[in-house]
């Protein structure tokens, strides 16, 4: 379960993030985005996540193709993105049971994801009463809920304190223990034995004459 | 012909068809509206206020024309992802809109001669009138968006469901008209479109068609253009 | 179907605790009707001409009136990114979603139409098939506003643009729907009317969901 990025490009309203971007992942590994703001960090978790289209390159993560074989890529996603995706007017449990009946977990998994971020005292609670770390924290127990081998995480750790954020670390560390892979944009150290980091926004190629997008049609100069 | 999709050819060719289109068009609409108002003889029944024909049915049958054109261009665009039919559609989008709104007034200007109102809702007014709303829809939604690269997929998808109902509103409000029976325009019965009225309508019709493919292609290229200025500025924000 | 339920009953429970169910939407759709009278008098013959026009009229603006959040709630918070990558497909969640919208404000809307039928004298023997022209006409309502709503999505603010991209998608609807009313109240047969709406609710069933999907997976780019 290795995850081979292709030679991978994105352009975002005529501006070139990255292009032949290329790394692989050994099972067990993780890989750290780092780089400034706007380096493409989040863009390049969307993508891999299937929600955004790259315009070049291609992803395999188990073998499977992210451009040709979408739906089944996704089904070994997991994605945590800058925002919770938690309903106030939910209680913890409410909230999390929804998810393990969309993701198809099993309702026994619910109390233990409910632990693994120490949200047991809550776990009755309307999420409206929760503060934003704990909401995050909400959001994140989704990690312990739904068993899938691909992790993208986006920031994280933002808004948790150091005893929530070594949890999520612990959880990302046993997803590489189990032969998972996890891709993660933080700034935190998550402790991960065999990590690699990149700057997505460091990979800029010249683009290849079969590697031209439409928009580098439009925006090239000679017609003019 | 895929090889338009490419801005550069597109901008080519089109400057080079231009200058012919838009002479074509202002020469056959001075010679169509010579014949339409000192040549065809006034109509039987309504007299002069007929000649409005000459403008209205014309009108009528672009905006259903760009529209589907704009429908056959936003299939393009989201299936082969060709970057110059969003800006077709785009660019055609307010001139069927003008088109429309043409048939709508030069409709109700014959219709008050006809009827003594303004309007009435006669079964393909009514229909334009609906034609309209597509049209507001549509531009509406280009205009909505922050991010071009949304906007266009999202303005196609609109268009092609905005065809599929206009269809069904035509139809539905055909069955409403028989069922509530207002007047018609029409130029009474068949033998009013004899010969002296055919000519200078075909005239008319292939001016009108000529004056849109000149704006469409003025307005795409204007497109392409906006849009280099947009890299080039982004381009120069970056150094 | 496991998830499809758990979204639609999620969507409901949503709607009971925030918006007070279908409650608001009813409100909307009985004070439109009280206030046709005020606008046109209240001549009883005048009254029962326009009734079941006026009623279709108000049921579609209360069924656009929820129409903008429902998307954009679950696309702002992050709970449409992880819909879109569940197992459960986007057609079918889009399809749960209108499911929930429906009960909420269609299904009310068939209880207090008959209500609001006798303020505009309508004539008794249109109630029936008033009544079943709303049944079959107010799911195409949700599922043709989930294509505007999805267009719409991703915007701060979509409310009136999802309306003037929608009400003109609700002609054939409105159309039909308000002839079988009136075919009723002259006492003619309004069952091709009826027949005309339930296709095209058929038709929107599977299609509808299809194209707002497409739309929604534009809207999280």
């Amino acid at each position: 379960m290795s995850l081979s990025i292709d030679n991978l490009r994105c352009v975002r309203a005529g501006r070139t993030v990255f292009s032949g971007l290329s790394v692989d992942v050994q099972p067990g590994e993780a890989l750290i985005l780092a780089g400034p703001n706007g380096a493409g960090k989040s863009t390049l978790l969307r993508i891999l996540a299937g929600l955004l289209r790259p315009d070049a390159g291609d992803a395999q993560f188990s073998g499977v193709s992210l451009t040709s074989e979408r739906v089944e890529f996704q089904e070994r996603v997991l994605y945590t993105g800058h925002l919770d995706a938690v309903k106030p007017a939910l209680t913890v449990h409410e909230m999390l049971t929804f998810w393990a009946d969309v993701y198809d977990a099993h309702h026994d998994a619910v109390g233990p994801a409910i632990e693994a971020l120490a949200l047991a005292r809550l776990a009755d609670h309307p999420v409206r009463t929760l503060s934003a770390g704990q909401r995050r924290r909400l959001g994140l127990s989704r990690l312990a809920l739904i068993d899938r081998p691909l992790w993208l995480l986006d920031e994280p750790t933002v808004s948790l304190d150091a005893d929530s954020a070594a949890r999520v670390a612990a959880l990302a560390r046993s997803r590489c223990e189990s032969g998972g892979v996890v891709v993660a944009a933080t700034h935190i150290d998550l402790a991960i034995p065999a990590a690699k980091t990149i700057d997505p926004g460091s990979f800029k190629l010249e683009a290849t004459e079969d590697g031209v997008t439409a928009d580098d049609l439009v925006l090239s100069g000679d017609a003019w | 012909m895929w090889s338009f999709a490419n801005p550069n050819k597109f901008m080519r060719v089109s400057g080079k068809v231009l200058p012919y289109t838009a002479v074509l068009a202002v020469l056959l609409f001075a010679a169509g509206l010579y014949q339409a108002i000192y040549v065809v003889p006034p109509e039987r029944v309504q007299g002069d206020s007929a000649r409005i024909i000459f403008v209205h049915v014309p009108a009528a049958a672009l905006s259903i024309m760009i529209y589907l054109a704009m429908c056959i261009s936003s299939l393009v665009a989201l299936i082969w992802r060709h970057p110059v039919a969003d800006l077709s559609a785009k660019a055609a989008a307010p001139v069927g809109a003008s088109f429309t709104a043409l048939a709508l007034v030069t409709g109700a200007l014959w219709g008050y001669p006809t009827w003594g109102t303004w309007w009435v809702w006669d079964a393909r007014l009514t229909s334009e009138l609906i034609l309209f709303f597509f049209y507001i829809g549509y531009i509406a939604l280009w205009d909505a968006f922050d991010d071009e690269s949304k906007a266009a997929p999202a303005a196609a998808i609109f268009c092609l469901v905005g065809s599929v109902f206009a269809v069904l509103a035509k139809y539905s409000v055909e069955l409403w008209e028989t069922l509530h029976q207002p007047p018609s325009l029409t130029i009474g019965g068949e033998e009013n479109v004899h010969d002296v009225y055919h000519i200078p309508l075909l005239m008319m019709m292939a001016a009108f068609w000529l004056y849109f493919v000149t704006l469409w292609l003025v307005r795409v290229r204007m497109e392409i253009r906006s849009r280099r200025i947009r890299a080039i500025r982004l381009a120069a924000a970056r150094e | 179907m496991r998830a499809f339920w758990a979204l639609a009953r999620r969507d409901l429970t949503l709607a009971f605790r925030t918006g007070g169910g279908g409650a608001l939407g009813v409100a909307f759709f009985v004070i439109t009707a009280v206030l046709v009278p005020f606008g046109v008098g209240p001549k009883p013959d005048l009254l029962s001409v326009i009734a079941p026009g006026m009623l279709w009229i108000a049921a579609l603006l209360a069924c656009m009136l929820t129409l903008d959040r429902l998307f954009q709630a679950d696309v702002e918070d992050g709970s449409m990114d992880l819909l879109a990558l569940s197992p459960l497909a986007l057609e079918l969640a889009v399809l749960a979603k209108c499911l929930a919208h429906w009960l909420t404000t269609g299904l009310p809307l068939l209880i207090a139409a008959p209500v609001m039928a006798i303020t505009l004298s309508m004539p008794g023997e249109a109630y029936g098939p008033m009544v079943l022209a709303l049944a079959l006409g107010t799911p195409a309502l949700s599922l043709i506003g989930a294509i505007g709503a999805g267009l719409t999505a991703g915007m701060r603010r979509g409310g009136v643009l999802t309306a003037v991209l929608v009400l003109p998608l609700y002609v054939p609807t409105l159309i039909l729907g308000a002839l079988a009313g009136n075919a009723a109240a002259s006492g003619l047969d309004p069952s091709p009317y009826l027949m005309l709406l339930g296709a095209i609710t058929l038709a929107c069933l599977p299609l509808c969901p299809l194209v707002a999907a497409a739309a929604l997976r534009l809207a999280l780019r």
